[in-house]
């Protein structure tokens, strides 16, 4: 508790936290909608913002806050599963490549590097063309996760190597210590804000890659996520209607949680940085 | 007696440059030593000598280009599995602060040394031999427990490192300048646990450093190392109180004696690395006071003066 | 007030913050010196005892975390006692590199690595010497190297090529290209074989006797000291325990302190067993009551622990701030 006291002397971590806190409380409640999230025409359409309905309705007939409970929850889940899958790839690559060197090194960084000049828009939109209605959330997850850890990979590798030249890997090389539990022990504490923060990023790409695809009609439309929910706006013309509070919905919730998650990353690298770390050890 | 290390020609040569431009620098020039039991062998030079090559090729860190590194006659670079020799030899480094990770604490490594080679199986007596080995280096483990290396000195850091590499009792114990970066306040008193090392502990030491004062100090056999050979090798008493080799005299007149009433020196001719690196002939030609014709033709040969091995035209019979 | 340096009672620590906790460490505690011209000055004592943070005051160059507490730092300038620490920035520029300049510790690194070092040069000459031409000032400089018996073709050079003794050399011959009454040099030899370092040694002596001025050099290796310094201060937690020329200081060593680090020197010829001082450094963040040192002395007496002792004179020019060698002293030592 000492820690969360610590952070929220930050004011981007406290604005940070407590609106992803509010974000996700919104991606919980979805659980409690009333609402079936794809059916259409469950309420009068196009309603504007009144006591009884918060957000108003859309054109297709659903009820506007609800719907973008659902699509909160259901884009993030899709960046969780990227990113958290990305990031496990990407560490042990970065890691095993940094650390050992020569021929692991050699073909690691050769896949890495294939697949970070492919280039990236062309082959979701192809995959995405072919999957169309088979692109789940899990699926979009995974797609996004195969693409997103090459770069991260390479810099986890460049971190590693520094940290091979220092004394304390030659310690540990001399107390027995084998690869795996070597850069686990040693190099895994001095990552972490590194891994910490391009997971972050990682998260807000996947997040932005999902509406750029949605709005490209390229994911099943049905399922709704705040790319979607965007996509449906414009199809039906929201802004020249003046149905602002269908289009403005995903837009706000959007910046929102990008802004959070820029926040509350930075200020926890920060925090986690070794050197800061160093510092505070023999503070007490 | 038998010596424990054996260092026969042992030769690296580093190539460097891209691909149109390559040289080759010799690190390591067909050096040749040996190392008794429990004895302290230095290896002294400028920075840039071949020492530390030289101490990385022993513990397996680097692989020689040529010539052989016996222990115990047998041929370490077939050695496959590092682990087992890392049970006969340790090392102890420069830098104190940087001997352990900042972020772990420093009694884990020696937990993890213990399990790694499988000293002891339970904790307790894991404990007891830890203490052990820290009460010999004249600390103990409440000194150091739940503590990261920050929180302690730089003496009790490099006292902690020599601790560590005690636990498997090793016979070799290679030490790359372990004083340089401590506190001159403390410094002697690491200074004086390699000689207990090697006195009540029988360990072998290769101390490596430029401060031959400490060397004269603690050693019991020197080789002075130049730009990758070793110009003069023999007991330390003859070789820092009798110098042969002009590159010795050159060294031990250059070092700055706390005597104020010692008159000052003669001014001396520097020359850049490379050149003396890639020169033909004895690598010294370029600076010796003493340089003859034949210096600068032909490569020295390793004289023996009753006792000293020199590699130097000045003393060919 | 006789010295070209004074320094009055000065108190700079670094106040650090993070998060809310605070930590004032206490690197220069109450330093009274009095530097004179034409000499090299030495001040000696290990790693964490302040002399760093002592230099960057000489140096007026008091930026947070450091801050100033107290006292002051005075130079003699055509007659006149400035009071350095309240120059404002132009006035600070003006007399830097040309009344004073600074080594910093590491210099082998201080030269940008893309750059020739003659660019590096040029930026220095330009700033600080008006109305001449680039060529003229690049001629100048390769004559100052000449004089002082480098050769004048490193300046074609890029950093990387040189080895890092003769780095330093050029990064000191940089510092003296305008002259200046005060040389402050930080640890130039540390990371450098006893042969550069002779060479760093020479060049140092050769530049002082040239121009006639002061250099200030702080390290802890004292055989530097008794080989180049004519009078020497010895520092230790934040305070000075002993001052004097430095024969002195090596023949009849005063403070406890200064015994031990003296003593304890190992030297060729000489296998008598050594022994460091006893315990571990003392910590700025807290340092000991009164005497800084009575943690560690072994002549410690009841005093010790309650009083800070100031500098008093043993002889005319030796000082020592010590309770036990005080000529008025009834406390038994």
């Amino acid at each position: 508790m000492g820690v969360l006291k610590d952070l929220f002397k930050d004011y981007r971590f406290a604005v940070g936290f407590i609106l992803i806190c509010f974000l996700s409380f919104l991606a919980v409640a979805s659980f409690f909608s009333p609402y079936d999230p794809i059916e259409w025409l469950q309420v009068p359409r196009d309603k504007a913002p009144s006591w009884s309905i918060i957000l108003g309705t859309n054109s297709k007939g659903q009820d506007v806050f609800w719907e973008a409970t659902f699509a909160i929850r259901n884009s993030l889940i899709i960046a969780l599963i990227a990113g958290l899958i990305s990031r496990v790839i990407a560490v042990l690559v970065g890691f095993i490549a940094g650390y050992k060197g020569s021929i692991y090194d050699r073909v690691l960084m050769g896949i890495t590097d294939g697949l970070l000049v492919i280039p990236l828009f062309l082959i979701l939109v192809l995959v995405a063309m072919l999957l169309r209605e088979a692109l789940t959330l899990v699926s979009t997850g995974l797609l996004l996760a195969f693409f997103g850890w090459a770069w991260d990979a390479r810099t986890i590798r460049s971190q590693v190597l520094s940290l091979r030249e220092r004394e304390f890997t030659l310690t540990s090389v001399l107390s027995g210590n084998g690869t795996l539990s070597l850069v686990s022990k040693e190099y895994l504490p001095l990552t972490i804000p590194l891994i910490f923060s391009t997971l972050i990023n990682n998260i807000a790409w996947a997040i932005g890659m999902e509406i750029v695809l949605a709005i490209l009609g390229l994911v099943s439309l049905d399922i709704p996520t705040l790319g979607t929910t965007l996509q449906w706006a414009i199809n039906y013309q929201a802004m020249l209607l003046g149905h602002w509070w269908w289009i403005l919905t995903p837009v706000i919730l959007t910046i929102l949680l990008l802004v959070a998650l820029y926040w509350f990353s930075i200020s926890v690298s920060e925090y986690l940085d070794p050197r800061m770390r160093i510092q505070r050890i023999g503070a007490k | 007696m038998t010596a424990i290390l054996k260092a026969r020609n042992l030769t690296k040569i580093y190539s460097l440059g891209g691909l149109f431009s390559r040289t080759k620098i010799t690190a390591v020039d067909r050096v040749s030593f040996s190392v008794q039991p429990a004895e302290i062998f230095t290896l002294a030079g400028e920075s840039g000598c071949g020492k530390t090559t030289t101490a990385r090729m022993i513990l397996g860190f680097e692989y020689p280009t040529a010539g052989e590194l016996l222990y115990e006659n047998q041929n370490l670079v077939e050695l496959r599995d590092k682990k087992a020799w890392f049970k006969k030899v340790q090392a102890v480094f420069q830098n104190p602060f940087e001997t352990f990770n900042p972020l772990r604490k420093v009694e884990d490594y020696f937990f993890e040394t213990i399990q790694n080679f499988r000293l002891d199986k339970s904790m307790k007596k894991a404990e007891e031999l830890i203490e052990e080995k820290l009460q010999a280096v004249g600390l103990s483990l409440c000194d150091i427990a739940g503590k990261y290396p920050g929180e302690l000195s730089g003496g009790q850091l490099q006292r902690a490192s020599i601790a560590r590499s005690l636990l498997t009792n090793p016979s070799l114990l290679i030490a790359d300048e372990p004083v340089s970066m401590v506190d001159a306040s403390l410094r002697m008193s690491v200074v004086n646990l390699f000689r207990k090392m090697s006195d009540s502990f029988r360990v072998s030491v290769i101390y490596i450093t430029h401060d031959l004062a400490t060397a004269y100090y603690i050693s019991d056999r020197i080789a002075i190392m130049f730009r990758g050979n070793i110009v003069e090798i023999g007991p330390v008493d003859q070789v820092l109180e009798n110098p042969k080799h002009p590159y010795t005299k050159l060294l031990i007149e250059s070092i700055p004696q706390p005597d104020p009433q010692i008159p000052e020196k003669v001014p001396i001719k520097i020359l850049e690395e490379k050149e003396e690196y890639l020169r033909k002939g004895c690598k010294f030609s370029g600076r010796c006071p003493e340089v003859q014709n034949i210096c600068k033709q032909q490569i020295p040969e390793d004289i023996s003066l009753n006792g000293t091995v020199v590699k130097c035209h000045l003393y060919q019979k | 007030m006789n010295g070209l340096i004074e320094v009055e009672q000065l108190q700079t620590f670094y106040v650090l913050e993070y998060l809310g906790k605070k930590k004032t460490i206490k690197a220069v505690n109450d330093v009274t010196l009095s530097i004179p011209e034409n000499v090299i000055y030495g001040i000696a004592g290990e790693s964490g005892c302040g002399k760093t943070t002592l230099l960057k005051a000489l140096f007026a160059s008091i930026e947070p975390p450091l801050q100033l507490f107290g006292g002051k730092v005075s130079y003699l300038i055509k007659n006149n006692f400035i009071d350095a620490l309240s120059l404002n920035g132009k006035e600070k520029r003006e007399l830097r590199w040309s009344y004073i300049s600074y080594i910093p510790q590491g210099s082998m690194s201080v030269f940008n690595p893309v750059k020739k070092l003659k660019v590096t040069y040029l930026d220095f000459l330009e700033s600080h010497v008006r109305g001449k031409a680039g060529r003229e000032l690049l001629s100048l400089a390769r004559q100052h190297l000449e004089q002082l018996g480098l050769s004048p073709q490193v300046l074609d050079a890029f950093p990387h090529q040189l080895s890092g003794g003769m780095r330093q050399r050029i990064a000191i011959a940089l510092s003296a290209l305008l002259k200046p009454q005060v040389i402050l040099a930080d640890e130039p030899t540390t990371a450098l074989d006893v042969v550069a370092q002779r060479a760093v040694l020479q060049l140092m002596r050769d530049i002082q006797q040239e121009i006639k001025n002061t250099i200030v050099l702080v390290t802890h290796d004292m055989g530097i000291h008794a080989n180049i310094t004519t009078c020497m201060a010895i520092m230790y937690a934040g305070k000075i325990v002993e001052v004097g020329p430095t024969q002195e200081i090596f023949s009849n060593p005063l403070h406890p302190y200064t015994k031990f680090l003296i003593h304890s020197l190992p030297r060729i010829g000489d296998k008598m067993p050594k022994k460091s001082v006893p315990g571990a450094p003392p910590s700025l963040l807290n340092p000991p009551s009164g005497c800084p040192f009575h943690p560690r002395c072994p002549e410690i007496s009841d005093f010790c622990q309650d009083k800070v002792p100031d500098l008093n004179n043993s002889t005319q020019n030796h000082k020592v701030a010590c309770w036990l060698r005080r000529e008025s002293c009834d406390c038994n030592s």
